[in-house]
């Protein structure tokens, strides 16, 4: 028999919770339309929140578990990330070079962080969106589309301290 | 007998060195942050770090910071609330991984000092713990020494940079307090940027945005 190809969707929530995500992702309408999109596994990280109220399998291979010591390797295998607006989160999936897609916690509108998936959103290294808006947004955007990320340069921040404590010249 | 003993009460010492000192203070604050030390010659001599390590995003951006530095600071102190060991893990295996990788022999410690504010404290009982971290920290910062102070938001680093400034204006350390605010802040500065803003001597904001608003910021790229 033909091995099948896996294509997994990894969604993390971090520390939090954020049940609005875990639920409409699990709903009959997201799970279709990644399947559509050819995705086979879905992995979710899902905090402190609730489990999954109906977990539909007949799309998708569906996991779950609330935390573990690292979730590298579950976004290094991953085709595709959903995440929470979280800056950690964020930084570290682009950093794997993994396509994201943040979800937006409405119910944290004047939280800080929505701020930081706009700035990267607008530098074309990820999309995001609220929940609801999730099947819309997985039909429209093209992942193949969003540019290299490229790591923030703690070097020059080393270079910087260097210059200001008089450990090098100011001119090299 | 009675009377010399209110005499020692009333004798001008006991206000005029509490007036002078905050006068002093006052007037080190308004002056604002001392102009950049020009160097006639490389330095040599490693410099002395506190590094203020806050939790979650805090510590990991401060840990990017920390483990791209040069081999010329030593000893590093790193300052953690004493409810953190999430983080008190995470600076061993960063300083594990420069020993091994840069191949780092300098020394670095750990410090706990009490935290300000836990999520959903309420205003009062922050303030009351920021005074007892302040108290704290005096005699923590006068053995470190510090000459750099790094810190990058959490509440933590308030008591810190305070002590910090406070002991460089009485001249007992030379330090430079620097903030490097978090990526997470693009349109507008963290309250603790904002309170450390006067004093701090170097800024450094990670989105360009920041510093067409602040003009004292920095912007160098994005660092984490």
């Amino acid at each position: 028999m033909e091995k099948k190809l896996v294509k997994t969707v990894f969604v993390t929530v971090g520390t939090t919770q954020f049940d609005d995500l875990i639920q409409t992702i699990c709903s009959t309408s997201v799970t279709e339309e990644l399947n559509k999109l050819g995705y086979t596994d879905l992995i979710l990280q899902i905090g402190n929140g609730k489990d999954p109220e109906r977990v539909d399998e007949q799309n998708l291979n569906i996991k779950f578990y609330r935390f573990k010591n690292s979730i590298e390797e579950d976004i290094s295998n991953a085709s595709l990330v959903i995440s929470h607006a979280g800056a950690g989160s964020i930084l570290d999936v682009l950093g794997a070079g993994k396509p994201l897609l943040v979800a937006i916690n409405e119910n944290l509108m004047d939280n800080h962080q929505i701020e930081v998936a706009q700035r990267f959103s607008n530098e074309g290294f990820l999309y995001y969106c609220k929940p609801s808006q999730l099947v819309e947004t997985l039909q429209d955007v093209n992942f193949d589309a969003l540019k290299p990320y490229e790591p923030g340069k703690p070097e020059k921040f080393a270079k910087v301290l260097d210059r200001i404590m008089g450990f090098t010249q100011p001119d090299s | 007998m009675d009377s010399n003993l209110e005499k020692s009460y009333f004798s001008p010492i006991y206000y005029l060195v509490p007036t002078f000192t905050l006068l002093y203070v006052a007037y080190r604050w308004f002056q604002g942050p001392s102009q950049t030390t020009k160097f006639t010659e490389v330095r040599t001599k490693p410099a002395s770090i506190v590094s203020v390590i806050g939790s979650g995003g805090h510590t990991r951006e401060m840990l990017r910071l920390m483990g791209a530095l040069s081999g010329n600071y030593s000893p590093r102190h790193y300052i953690l609330a004493n409810t953190d060991s999430i983080s008190e893990s995470k600076v061993h295996a960063m300083e594990d991984d420069l020993r091994r990788k840069k191949n780092f022999k300098t020394e670095y410690l750990i410090h706990k000092i009490p935290r300000c504010r836990e999520v959903n404290q309420s205003w009062f009982t922050t303030v009351a713990y920021t005074i007892y971290s302040i108290f704290y920290c005096i005699p923590l910062m006068v053995i470190c020494r510090p000459e750099i102070i790094l810190c990058n938001g959490p509440g933590t680093c308030i008591p810190v940079c305070l002590v910090g400034w406070i002991i460089k204006c009485f001249g007992i350390v030379q330090t430079k307090i620097i903030y490097v605010e978090s990526i997470c802040r693009v349109d507008k500065l963290s309250m603790t940027a904002r309170l450390v803003y006067k004093f701090a001597d170097n800024i450094i904001v990670q989105w360009p945005e920041l510093q067409s608003k602040y003009p004292k910021c920095e912007y160098y790229g994005r660092l984490v």
